[in-house]
């Protein structure tokens, strides 16, 4: 295919000799030479642009993004919510931001006490709000505090001179908890769903056994269903000393309402960029604590406090620590940001999150459930599970509603997970948004419904309004262009 | 309620259509034995009142010192277009750009990051980021083992120590074999890292400059690396590659680095995040996202997100990582920072470190009582050591107004009083100069 439009990057727009950016002098005279053979011999090209050239260039970029301050964005599983200003404001203070985390090496905790304060406050809450007796903010995102649970409960096995082998997961968990498992060198048992949507208990029990490390659950799952066999679950995996986590992904469906902790959960990983507010930064940075009960407490990674005397201190975790998975406090300017929203919620604001979350969830699921497939009937929790299953058998996908709903300011859903409903379309309108974009977006869903009925291959032009429609994904691996080439 | 828009009325409305009495239905299929009657934490704090609170808060640290400390975190200049244009919402309220149409602004500002990633390195491919400098050595260690199908990893003991435990943890749990080799003198030990170079080696990861700042060239130890088909991975410090043998040049297959020093502010350490460079023909083996360029269903082109099939929601267990999430955000204020320096400014900025470091390290050394330990060729960073315990000499400066440096003392017992001292382009000769007077008083 030729080309139609090609696209200025940064790299198109530099000129020799121009200048973005003016440095400090240098202000003294020296005569130290590095041996050459250390030195680049060409410099790196990077663009020569100047500031207005950056500004422009960058805030026209922006203008090509959807992003919840412009846009409804139901992505299920993300937790797509409005993200309070006021924590912004509070984390760019200059206290917070030009902390050195050296001082950590250094031992000079008085200088930070305000930040530790800061942490303490958000281990407290977390512990509080999930029934945890400890927890740990020093995994980046939710995958990484995947990692760091997984690693504690290898530990916990080693420390009783076992080695296990396997990880069992639902077949509608979400990608990283295989991925994990395996990270951590372990094997994968995959147990199916069971007509309701949940792990299938009586394969689950026969998968039991003592060489099981743990067990991954995402409550409620992924279909956005609560399973109600879930202290059972804990029971049975208990009388074979296999471990309970808990991908807390969805803890924005249950704030107030259920803790893990409470059902017997042994460890818990918390995105904070999906149920506190942290905004999710175009793909990260979030933040991922970690949360353990007593069982687990002694393998708490390198790096946490303590208070003793009104004062906190570094700690470096115990013997059995499993060491560090970040060098210091992990992400702690998205922390920060998480503690600032629960601080603004309290108590009453986080159930009032839940029950609206799980109350627009539900107002439209029951909205759309006759117009596309309802894989599994029924209340769920903060996001409804769809089909275009059989939109699909006119020649629509859910791909294709996702595109249509583009062009009508609208984010698509997820679409294609979980992977055990066919044309999924997971969508999660959480509490932040009005009735009114709930029931806009619910008329464009239908709108598209009635499309598919009259013109279904219409449907390929979507989305018509961006500019840009439908990537050829298999040029883009075939033609590999991955960076500007001079 | 905050951020809960709904009225009375509307509720009333939609519980009706749902078909529920109130509220606590929505929840009927959490068992009732499981439901807890509320959490014990304060009630919510007006805005008012929260930013009061957590102003007094931030009060309580100590940001008014002058920085002499570095360490893999750096205090350089953040210019305003980088708060400015990273601050817009339409940057940091989207998500992961799933749908291309709807995400061409990140996906454009990721192509430029990557492309400007190999230009540092000089290599072919690079990711969309990792969430940091430590994550990214530990999974290019996992790389090096992917790719050679071989169980052991050297590690030189110049590498940065707190990354240094992160590969260890990462590795221990997958009964990856390695070996940590000390540095001799703050310099990589040449001779030991060649004898232990064989085939049964993965990968030998160092870091340049090391983390005492000395600088090296390890194209002989590649070399060797090469003949016996092992990688060799190096993490580097991005600014000094404005002025350094580039990773590519001494013949490295994978480059990583900590991205704090473009841009970003320290943070007490992250949000930072990592990068990840290598070869092409290895791109099938490296974690997290890709960004790529192709054609639209008309002929237009547009970015997209690319070689997913490595990654967990299409490969599951069989993933190169488990990494979802990044750290894209602070990839793009990096990539805003990296194009307002250009060409020249990353040179002249790492000229500025290296030659205010210069005239650091000078000073230093006319003072009685303080060595300076790796003499030659350091890049911003330099050991001293002093008469006084690190401790000491540290709380002292500390007393004066100076962060002097990183007490290697606590690090390791065998560098006992020494410090590592850093010089970025922001600290001035004045600043210099009082902090070699003040160090001249102390002792
Ligand atoms: C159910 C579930 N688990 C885990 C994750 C991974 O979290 P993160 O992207 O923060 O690593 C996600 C994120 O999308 C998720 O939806």
């Amino acid at each position: 295919m030729s080309v139609n439009m090609k696209i200025k990057t940064i790299f198109d727009k530099s000129q020799n000799g121009r200048k973005g950016i003016t440095l400090p002098p240098l202000d003294v005279s020296v005569d130290t030479k590095i041996n050459s053979s250390l030195l680049r011999e060409e410099k790196a090209r990077l663009p020569e642009v100047s500031e207005f050239d950056v500004i422009r260039h960058f805030t026209n970029l922006s203008n090509k993004n959807m992003s919840i301050d412009k846009n409804f964005y139901p992505l299920g599983s993300c937790t797509m919510k409005y993200n309070p200003k006021i924590v912004e404001r509070i984390a760019n203070l200059d206290g917070f931001l030009n902390l050195h985390p050296h001082v950590v090496t250094n031992n000079f905790s008085e200088d930070v006490q305000g930040s530790l304060e800061t942490i303490d406050l958000l281990e407290k809450n977390l512990c509080e709000i999930t029934g945890m007796s400890a927890f740990t903010t020093t995994p980046q995102a939710g995958a990484h505090g995947e990692m760091l649970g997984i690693m504690m409960i290898d530990k916990y096995h080693k420390s009783k001179g076992e080695k296990r082998k396997y990880i069992i997961v639902p077949d509608s968990s979400h990608g990283t908890n295989p991925a994990t498992a395996a990270m951590v060198g372990y094997e994968v048992i995959t147990i199916k769903s069971d007509e309701n949507g949940a792990i299938d208990f009586e394969t689950f029990k026969k998968k039991m056994n003592r060489d099981v490390a743990a067990v991954m659950l995402t409550v409620p799952n992924t279909l956005g269903m609560y399973n109600k066999r879930i202290k059972e679950l804990c029971d049975v995996a208990h009388e074979y000393d296999a471990l309970m986590y808990y991908d807390g992904a969805n803890m924005n469906a249950i704030m107030g309402v259920v803790r893990p902790g409470d059902i017997g959960f042994d460890v818990i990983h918390i995105n904070v960029h999906k149920t506190f507010a942290t905004p999710h930064g175009g793909g990260g940075p979030g933040s991922g604590p970690v949360g353990v009960n007593d069982k687990l407490k002694e393998f708490l990674p390198d790096l946490g406090i303590k208070k003793e005397n009104g004062k906190y201190e570094f700690t470096s975790g115990g013997f059995n620590s499993i060491g560090k998975i970040s060098p210091f406090f992990g992400n702690y300017g998205i922390s920060l940001r998480a503690i600032t929203y629960m601080t603004v919620l309290g108590s009453n604001g986080m159930k009032n999150a839940s029950t609206k979350a799980v109350l627009n969830a539900n107002y439209l699921r029951v909205r759309l459930k006759d117009y596309f497939d309802v894989p599994y009937a029924g209340m769920c929790m903060h996001e409804c599970v769809l089909s275009a299953k059989t939109l699909a058998k006119k020649g629509v996908s859910a791909m294709d509603i996702a595109k249509y709903l583009l062009d009508f300011g609208l984010h698509s859903p997820t679409v294609y997970f979980p992977l055990i409903v066919k044309e999924a379309i997971m969508i999660e309108p959480t509490e932040t948004e009005n009735k009114e974009t709930i029931d806009y977006f619910c008329d464009t869903m239908i709108n598209a419904v009635k499309l598919a009925d009259e013109n279904p291959e219409e449907f390929a032009n979507y989305p018509k309004t961006l500019g840009v429609c439908r990537p050829d994904d298999t040029r883009a691996i075939k033609e590999l262009d991955v960076k500007f080439k001079y | 309620m905050p951020y809960t828009p709904h009225t009375n009325e509307q509720i009333r409305e939609m519980l009706d259509l749902i078909g529920l009495d109130k509220e606590s239905d929505l929840f009927s299929s959490v068992p009732k034995e499981l439901q807890i009657s509320g959490i014990n934490l304060p009630e919510g704090l007006d805005e008012f009142s929260t930013f009061e609170k957590f102003k007094a808060i931030a009060a309580k640290n100590v940001t008014n010192k002058t920085l002499f400390m570095g360490g893999g975190y750096y205090d350089h200049i953040v210019p305003s277009a980088v708060d400015a244009l990273a601050g817009r919402s339409e940057f940091y309220t989207s998500y992961t750009p799933y749908q291309a149409e709807a995400s061409q602004g990140t996906l454009q500002v990721l192509y430029e990051y990557q492309s400007m990633i190999c230009e540092l390195s000089g290599l072919d491919v690079s990711n969309a980021s990792m969430y940091d400098g430590a994550s990214a050595l530990a999974e290019s260690a996992l790389m090096a083992v992917r790719i050679t199908k071989r169980n052991k990893i050297l590690i030189d003991g110049g590498i940065n120590p707190t990354y240094i435990k992160v590969v260890q943890t990462y590795l221990s749990f997958r009964d990856i074999e390695f070996e940590v080799i000390d540095v001799e003198n703050f310099k990589t030990n040449r001779q030991s890292v060649l004898d232990k170079i064989d085939e049964s080696v993965a990968g030998y990861l160092f870091q340049n400059p090391n983390f005492f700042g000395t600088i090296d060239d390890f194209t002989d130890i590649i070399e060797k690396l090469h003949v016996h088909k092992a990688l060799a991975v190096v993490s580097a410090y991005p600014i000094s590659l404005g002025m350094l043998k580039d990773p590519a040049s001494m013949g490295a297959d994978i480059f990583c680095a900590d991205g704090q020093c473009l841009g970003n502010y320290l943070n007490f350490g992250g949000p930072s995040f990592g990068m990840i460079a290598t070869k092409e023909a290895y791109i099938r083996n490296l974690p997290g996202r890709i960004i790529g360029r192709t054609l639209d269903k008309d002929g237009n082109e547009i970015f997209v997100l690319t070689m997913q099939a490595r990654e967990q929601h299409i490969r599951r267990h069989r993933a190169t990582s488990n990494i979802c999430s990044n750290q894209n955000l602070v990839a793009v204020r990096s990539t805003i920072f990296m194009s307002l320096l250009g060409k020249d400014g990353l040179a002249d900025m790492a000229n500025l470190c290296f030659s205010k470091a210069s005239y650091l390290k000078e000073q230093l050394s006319n003072i009685d009582g303080v060595e300076i330990l790796n003499k030659e060729n350091t890049f911003n960073e330099f050991v001293i050591s002093t008469p006084l315990s690190s401790d000491d000499f540290l709380d002292r400066l500390r007393e004066k107004g100076f962060y002097a440096g990183i007490n290697l003392a606590n690090i390791d017992d065998s560098f006992k009083n020494q410090i590592l001292v850093s010089v970025t382009e922001k600290r001035t000769k004045e600043q210099m100069d009082a902090f070699v007077s003040s160090i001249g008083d102390v002792l």
